[in-house]
């Protein structure tokens, strides 16, 4: 299925809960209700039209800095014009970063059987970073959920073991969030403070 | 008899680990109750990185990721972003980057079946096929002027053209590996010892296998035919012939038979790709075009004495070797704002020299549109995918990289409980655990 079709036949399914969609480069992409997830997710590994049996990939993206990187050097400030690039095709143009949520949870899917990719993302406000939990319909998600919550702080209701995977246990913040300061002295490295 | 379970840490530091894991186990007696496997001790922050510098300054980063075959990792990458950018390379380049990554694959699976053989107590074996490995990363020096941290593909082409003879050399090392291919089937194949511990074991079906996410020789070792070179081409994949062995029983006999195929499909591809590379319009030999040492075409270049030099080759640095003008044009993309200009003209014109300025200065480079894409192409472990947002400045915003063995990994628990202790560590084997791609 052409991911145009794969998107109208996804949002034809769920009316409400899909909230937007695009085709940047052909990936087809659906942005669904945090609410509705779990709903959505079982019709789409189940649903003979879609058969997403294998969850690719599961991570986040921060985007409370998107499009404020503070000027990288001397030169942008030296009066050399930094241009954007011109005559990059803007077919199918990304609708952008999304405009009142900081996080957003990013479902890769592939479809064995019928061969087409899907994307899905969820976006989530700052302030409750919390998504349900897909252990139940892919395994793989389990390792996957940890990561995402190792990296981004991003709860996942109803893990069955969502501790840490790549950080100790006692590390403090989530080192891929936009404001984690890198040069952070962490408990158990180096000199105690 | 007063029995109680026992606690047992394999790793992270242990002669059967493949780089530094801990698996802490549960045991009755010999038998594996429970197991949890810790990961994160080579965290080497390659996403965090890939957000602080340049789209083309990634490259070295991603050759640490798998460094068994980085050829691989580097294609992904930059295939990624050639999608971002919405920018297409010429045939000659795609040809050249599926020639160097089959040869990672190979080198890639003798690593992983040597390993696992060695660990099983078949030692020849394993020197046999680093032997092999040795012919494979010969060609690869050849092409790219080191063995291991490669850095060959760049945004737009890669670093250089296949260099004169590498045909002979290629059929020669072909032999060579074919040959061990074969002395490793007989020692190893009917070896009653090598097929008792390895038939049985680690045993997951195909359905565990899918809902864990699993792709690659593993999934394919359970029966299931999911190739992304075959499934969702890339480059010039599908105009190339080839066959995706499958197993039946989904145990590490079947993924080690999956993986002595694999390596005499790769071939068949590499010799299949070479016989019918396009040849670039030129591509002037470089013995034919005059070599000058850069410093005096920089000092022609500053009287305006643009004439005499264009025609010429740079002769720069033994490592830049491969990088000269007639051998660059035509295995690079069309794009002047993504690939760099011949050495010729960053010294010869300012054309050039401004090209060149403008992608290597701090804070230009090379600037996609804002957006996101997700890549897949198939490692040798399985389907490596980047994931790769980006908001239009000189860096990308996210690089996310969806590792093969991650899946794998989390399976181990479901592939491991019920066995023998003695039987992990040809199913790590199998596993074909690269730290710097679980870690990330």
């Amino acid at each position: 299925m052409s991911a145009v079709s794969l998107i109208q036949a996804v949002r034809d399914r769920f009316p409400a809960a899909v909230t937007a969609s695009h085709s940047f480069r052909g990936d087809a992409t659906v942005i669904v209700a945090r609410a509705a997830l779990l709903e959505v997710m079982r019709s789409l590994k189940e649903d003979a039209v879609f058969q997403m049996n294998v969850l690719m990939d599961l991570t986040a993206v921060d985007f409370s800095a998107f499009g404020k990187k503070p000027s990288r050097a001397f030169f942008s400030s030296s009066g050399v014009a930094v241009r954007p690039s011109s005559g990059i095709p803007t077919l199918d143009p990304w609708p952008g970063p999304p405009a009142d949520a900081r996080f957003a949870v990013v479902y890769h899917f592939f479809s064995l059987p019928l061969k087409h990719r899907l994307r899905v993302e969820v976006l989530l406000q700052e302030d409750d970073p919390e998504v349900d939990s897909v252990t139940p319909l892919w395994a793989g998600a389990d390792w996957l959920e940890r990561e995402v919550w190792d990296m981004f702080g991003i709860r996942f209701r109803g893990h069955p073991n969502l501790k840490r995977i790549l950080m100790y246990d006692e590390f403090v913040g989530h080192p891929l969030r936009k404001d984690y300061p890198v040069d952070k002295r962490q408990p158990l490295i180096g000199p105690v403070n | 008899m007063n029995t109680r379970e026992m606690l047992l840490n394999v790793g992270p530091a242990h002669p059967a680990m493949h780089g530094i894991i801990r698996i802490v186990t549960t045991l009755d007696g010999e038998r594996i109750v429970d197991i949890d496997v810790e990961i994160g001790y080579l965290h080497r922050g390659f996403e965090k990185m890939a957000e602080t510098v340049d789209y083309n300054g990634v490259m070295p980063y991603t050759d640490r990721l798998n460094y068994v075959s980085p050829l691989i990792n580097n294609m992904g990458y930059c295939m990624a972003v050639e999608k971002l950018l919405g920018m297409s390379v010429p045939d000659r380049c795609h040809y050249i980057r599926v020639i160097m990554s089959e040869i990672s694959r190979i080198s890639d699976h003798l690593t992983c079946v040597g390993a696992s053989a060695m660990e099983l107590g078949a030692f020849t074996v394993f020197l046999y096929m680093i032997k092999a490995r040795e012919y494979l990363w010969d060609l690869v020096e050849m092409v790219t002027g080191a063995r291991l941290t490669v850095t060959y593909c760049r945004v737009g082409g890669v670093k250089g053209d296949l260099p004169a003879g590498f045909d002979e050399a290629c059929a020669n090392a072909f032999k060579e590996t074919r040959l061990v291919i074969k002395e490793s089937d007989t020692l190893l194949t009917r070896n009653r010892i090598f097929v008792d511990r390895m038939s049985g074991t680690g045993k997951i079906s195909a359905e565990d296998a899918i809902s864990h996410g699993i792709t690659g020789p593993f999934l394919r070792g359970c029966g299931v035919a999911y190739d992304v070179r075959k499934d969702c081409p890339y480059a010039v994949y599908d105009r190339l012939e080839f066959d995706v062995p499958v197993g039946t029983r989904g145990d590490n006999l079947d993924r080690y038979m999956v993986r002595m195929e694999e390596m005499e499909q790769s071939m068949r591809i590499v010799e299949q790709a070479l016989r019918e590379i396009p040849d670039g319009p030129v591509l002037a030999s470089p013995d034919t075009a005059k070599p000058m040492p850069a410093a005096e075409m920089v000092d022609r270049a500053k009287v305006g004495n643009i004439r005499s030099i264009a025609d010429s080759v740079a002769v720069t640095d033994p490592t830049l070797d491969g990088a000269s003008k007639p051998l660059h044009l035509h295995i690079a993309g069309d794009e002047k704002r993504v690939f760099l200009p011949p050495k010729e003209d960053t010294y010869g014109n300012i054309e050039g020299l401004m090209q060149h300025f403008k992608l290597v200065m701090y804070g230009h480079g090379i600037q996609p549109p804002a957006g996101e894409v997700y890549f897949p192409v198939e490692g040798a472990n399985g389907e490596l995918g980047f994931y790769i947002v980006s908001d239009g400045s000189s860096s990308a915003y996210r690089v996310r990289v969806r590792p093969p063995c991650f899946a794998i990994m989390s399976a181990l628990p479901k592939l491991l409980i019920g066995d023998m202790i003695a039987d992990l560590t040809p199913t790590f084997g199998s596993v074909n655990m690269i730290g710097g791609e679980l870690d990330r």
